[in-house]
């Protein structure tokens, strides 16, 4: 079903989330693809519809209202273009989906930390929901384990454990646990439940064995952990895609009309904007953070240095999952962010309500602020998950020198470094729709505490998801779109790393840009927010013990990246800490006033 | 005019009620299509499959785990007794056997060669499904559940905790404004569902579950003492299965609030009446809220339309309609206009709005995703 990338000019693409299906119309305007219209529907794979279908040809069609060219079918299928010249119809047509909840996985591997660890990454950069993960030694009695299997009802099940050649012994007790737990698929009924195997070769004959007993459909591929050296995630994470689409999807209303309408596999969405960060920091060899925050969940992906890893908070978010951000957090926590009086047992009641109301939207000054505040906290613990998370390999054998044995550091460091980090790309409501650019760039800043030189910007549409499919068939094209409609710039943050002393200052600065200049000095707990317009050269001098990217004190030369707010010179210091009391109210006030983030 | 479309709760005098009652999976049927049932009526049941219990055999007989299925005592399929003897190992020349006793009664359901592992099935627990409401039977889903309909009086809460719970209707506020305070709620309130006003208070959730209280339903509730009750913050409203001995539903939201006039009317001139309350609520993809329902003496009466009654639907000028987000959350108006542009709020977002004439007599511009309605 390839398509020739030469002969794709106009794309229609579309996304189905839970509530609202998102299409796009990509053309190809003098050699270059820009997103050219953007339309939407509700999501109709629910009953009374119970018909995908009907939502994407809704979206579709009111895409060709809004561009005047002709996309539909009289029967509600995507039209294709004849002939190069026709200026009817799309050349392809793609899409992803998350509708019905998206992918539910749960993995199991032998030992928590390798590959029960290497399992549940496959899972989630596969774009799944993981919702337990089971271990030989994840510290619960085997007949625990039994119930909570029992208990969960998943897409599938990815089992992996042992090394080639290795002990066969524990992935098979782990599979004799899973097998008999008999775990039903969320789709009942006769639907078999899928089971992954990815785990050490030789244990093949028994897991097949002790799956045989039926209402389980195996598939066995590749080691994910081959060696404890190495994590072989590929196979295991084109299987979880195949069978998504083949089981999941297929089962899903109206879907398997859809499969025969795309021209690329319909990946989960969470998937499809893995994909477009990676061909993003491939292509620019930078070192890349996203964020998409949402009502119940918030995903982050990040990828440094080449490796790539998503995780979702799955009850982090704005609306569903409010009240559990600050039950998570602590309202004191929340509360550091706010410059305003509010009431505790008032914003408890207001936290409640929201979370049984949740479509509800901030129509006070005031509630906006105590909302910002608590996406900080919901984005900071996102990020806090995602590091512990995103680490190197853990269980390999590591050569150590007596320096180390003075060192606190375990095998398995965070690969996510705030210095190395070179783009944060924010989505979701709570940031997207901001009144305010200002306010998502300090909320990211907050949130993720970048250090040294960092690029701010913001999915407008939330436009990742699409482009990540694309970039399967045609990734210029998806480049293209990513660089010139998909992110909105925000600017850059400066933020040397070190610890601030009040009254003494951070760092002196020098910026050039189109029509203006500045230079001055930057305090400790200042913040300075300049208008440089779309590019400025910028030398900082941070003091002794600071740090933006040379090393401590070393000046730093280079050209930055504004954008609709600009150059936001952050002299907090890292990590990030807002004092108790009147104090760190009136500095949070400032922050705000420096950044121009509430109107006057 | 202008047009616009909200969500809002079912409060219904009389509504055509189904209720899906199913298995967690299949099993047997206990009613005819057609049959009339009482709410407490068994309608199906089932037996789900044991507890399994897992013993690591070679590691207490300690001998290599393709020699532990000869080594039972008893064959695979067999019942055996918590303690009972399941294994022995052969000893050395006969001597020193080791005999190793079953952790748990039930069947032996396998013994691995590869790993050793000897799983012990439990015994099944049975599960029987309710009617939930009287009524008749009018579907019966193969061997999975049955369908009851029933004309009833229906109120949707917005939030509740507590599973299902049977009783007759007893008012303990006159008003929807008065507070449900310890003092309204008296012995012979045990076993009923109790209607309060505006907030339910600790003291008086406290006092129902001491009597044997069924269920509360009031206007409000606050989130510090949602959280005294169930001993945690309540993070996501997926609730149902609290065991805290009682069901309660709120019908408003959180907070100082009065129940709405007309729900309380409703539930109030039902007093007396056999009533079923559910406090399970889910709010993600398919929304589930707390109800209670009342089924109606005279089912012949026909006039009963089916579905939801008149509160997810259009809004349009003189709809009543209640305001549910803060500045003015809680508060009764109705839609005095509907402008088409979207206007800038106070946060300084912009959305689409709709102008609301409240019951003082005020006017005020809020955004049309902060409304609900309420059925007339």
């Amino acid at each position: 079903m390839q398509k020739d990338p030469s002969r794709i000019k106009v794309v229609v693409a579309t996304d189905c989330g839970s509530t609202t299906t998102k299409a796009i119309l990509i053309e190809c305007v003098d050699g270059v693809y820009r997103q050219t219209h953007r339309a939407e529907a509700p999501t109709t794979v629910e009953a009374p519809f119970a018909d995908v279908t009907l939502g994407v040809t809704n979206s579709v069609t009111e895409l060709q209202e809004l561009s005047g060219r002709r996309l539909v079918n009289d029967d509600g299928t995507i039209l294709r273009r004849d002939s190069p010249e026709a200026t009817e119809g799309c050349d392809l047509y793609i899409s992803t989906s998350s509708a019905g909840g998206g992918l539910q996985m749960m993995v199991a591997g032998v030992v928590k930390e390798m590959t029960a660890e290497s399992a549940k990454r496959a899972a989630l950069g596969a774009g799944a929901i993981v919702m337990d993960t089971i271990a030989s030694n994840d510290r619960r009695r085997p007949h625990e384990q039994v119930q909570r299997i029992r208990e969960l009802r998943p897409d599938m099940v990815l089992i992996s454990g042992g090394t080639d050649g290795g002990d066969t012994k524990k992935v098979t007790e782990l599979a004799e646990l899973i097998a008999p737990a008999k775990p039903r698929p969320r789709f009942g009924g006769e639907y078999s439940l899928p089971i992954i195997f990815a785990g050490n070769r030789d244990a093949r004959p028994a897991i097949e064995r002790t799956f045989a007993g039926g209402g389980f459909d195996l598939k066995i591929v590749d080691n994910l952990r081959p060696t404890l050296e190495r994590e072989h995630l590929g196979p295991a994470r084109e299987t979880i895609h195949d069978v998504f689409l083949e089981h999941v999807m297929a089962h899903a209303p109206g879907y398997d009309q859809l499969i025969s309408w795309a021209d690329a596999p319909i990946m989960p969405t969470p998937g499809a904007v893995g994909d477009i960060l990676q061909a993003i920091a491939k292509g620019r060899g930078i070192n890349v953070v996203g964020v998409d925050i949402g009502g119940a969940t918030t995903d982050v992906f990040s990828v440094f240095d080449g490796s790539f890893n998503r995780t979702v908070s799955a009850n982090l978010g704005m609306s569903y999952s409010i009240s559990n951000v600050c039950a998570e957090a602590g309202m004191e926590s929340v509360l550091r962010w706010v410059h305003l009086d509010m009431d505790e047992r008032e914003l408890r009641n207001r936290v409640k309500n929201k979370m049984i109301r949740p479509t509800t939207i901030p129509q006070t000054h005031e509630a906006l602020v105590f909302e910002q505040a608590v996406s900080r906290e919901a984005l900071r613990l996102a990020y806090v998950q995602h590091k512990a998370f995103a680490t190197e390999l853990k269980g390999v054998q590591q050569q150590r020198t007596v320096g180390d044995a003075f060192s606190q550091e375990e095998g398995g460091r965070s690969l996510v470094s705030g210095m190395k980090l070179d783009l944060l790309v924010a989505s979701g409501g709570v940031l997207s729709h901001a009144p305010r650019m200002e306010q998502t760039a300090s909320m990211l800043i907050d949130a993720f505490e970048p250090e040294g030189f960092t690029e701010l910007a913001k999915d407008s549409i939330f436009m990742m998801p699409h482009l990540g499919v694309l970039a399967t068939v045609h990734e210029r094209a998806a480049m293209d779109v990513f660089e010139r409609d998909c992110l909105v710039m925000l600017g850059t943050c400066i933020a040397p790393a070190g610890t601030p002393v009040a009254g003494k200052p951070v760092m002196r600065w020098s910026a050039r840009w189109d029509g203006g200049s500045a230079e001055g000095t930057l305090m400790a707990q200042e913040m300075k927010l300049l208008r440089i317009g779309e590019r400025a050269l910028v030398e900082v001098v941070p003091e002794r013990g600071f740090d933006v990217g040379a090393g401590p004190g070393v000046a730093v030369k280079r050209e930055v990246r504004g954008g609709s707010v600009g150059l936001i010179l952050d002299g907090r210091g890292r990590s990030l800490s807002v004092p108790d009391g009147a104090e760190g109210r009136r500095l949070v006030a400032a922050w705000a006033k420096a950044l121009e983030l509430h109107p006057d | 005019m202008a047009k616009a479309y909200t969500p809002g709760l079912t409060v219904s005098s009389r509504v055509r009620y189904r209720a899906r009652r199913l298995l967690p999976l299949t099993g047997r049927i206990t009613v005819k299509a057609g049959e009339r049932v009482t709410a407490t009526d068994v309608v199906a049941q089932t037996d789900l499959e044991g507890d399994i219990t897992p013993m690591k055999m070679s590691n207490l007989l300690s001998c290599a785990p393709r020699d532990v299925p000869g080594l039972l005592l008893k064959p695979v399929g067999s019942a055996i007794a918590k303690d009972e003897p399941i294994a022995q190992s052969k000893g050395i020349f006969g001597m020193m056997k080791v005999t190793v006793k079953a952790t748990a009664s039930g069947t032996i359901e396998s013994a691995s060669d590869s790993t050793g592992m000897v799983m012990i099935r439990g015994a099944a627990q049975p599960v029987q499904v309710r009617a939930f409401t009287s009524g008749r039977v009018v579907e019966v889903l193969g061997s999975e559940g049955v369908v009851i309909e029933n004309d009833v009086a229906l109120v949707q809460g917005i939030f509740g905790i507590g599973g299902e719970a049977y009783g007759p209707i007893a008012v303990a506020c006159a008003q929807p404004g008065d507070r449900l305070e310890a003092s309204s709620i008296r012995s012979e309130h045990a076993g009923c569902i109790l209607v309060g006003g505006a907030r339910m208070t600790i003291d008086a959730i406290r006092r129902a579950i001491e009597l044997g209280v069924a269920a509360i339903v009031s206007g409000g509730i606050d989130d510090a003492d949602l959280k005294a009750l169930l001993g945690h913050d309540l993070g996501v409203a997926i609730t149902g299965s609290e065991k805290v001995g009682i069901t309660l539903v709120v019908t408003e939201g959180f907070g100082d609030i009065a129940m709405a006039a007309r729900t309380h009317a409703l539930l109030a001139s039902h007093a007396g009446h056999g009533a079923s309350v559910n406090g399970a609520t889910q709010i993600r993809a398919g929304v589930m809220r707390p109800e209670v329902v009342i089924p109606l003496a005279d089912e012949a009466a026909g006039d009963a339309h089916a579905g939801g009654g008149a509160t997810a639907g259009e809004l349009s000028i003189g709809t009543s309609v209640r305001l549910i987000r803060d500045p003015w959350f809680g508060s009764l108006g109705t839609v005095a206009a509907l402008p088409e542009q979207p206007a800038v709020l106070g946060s300084g977002s912009k959305a689409r709005v709709l102008e609301v004439a409240l019951a003082d007599g005020q006017r005020v511009v809020v955004p049309r995703a902060n409304v609900e309605l309420i059925a007339e």
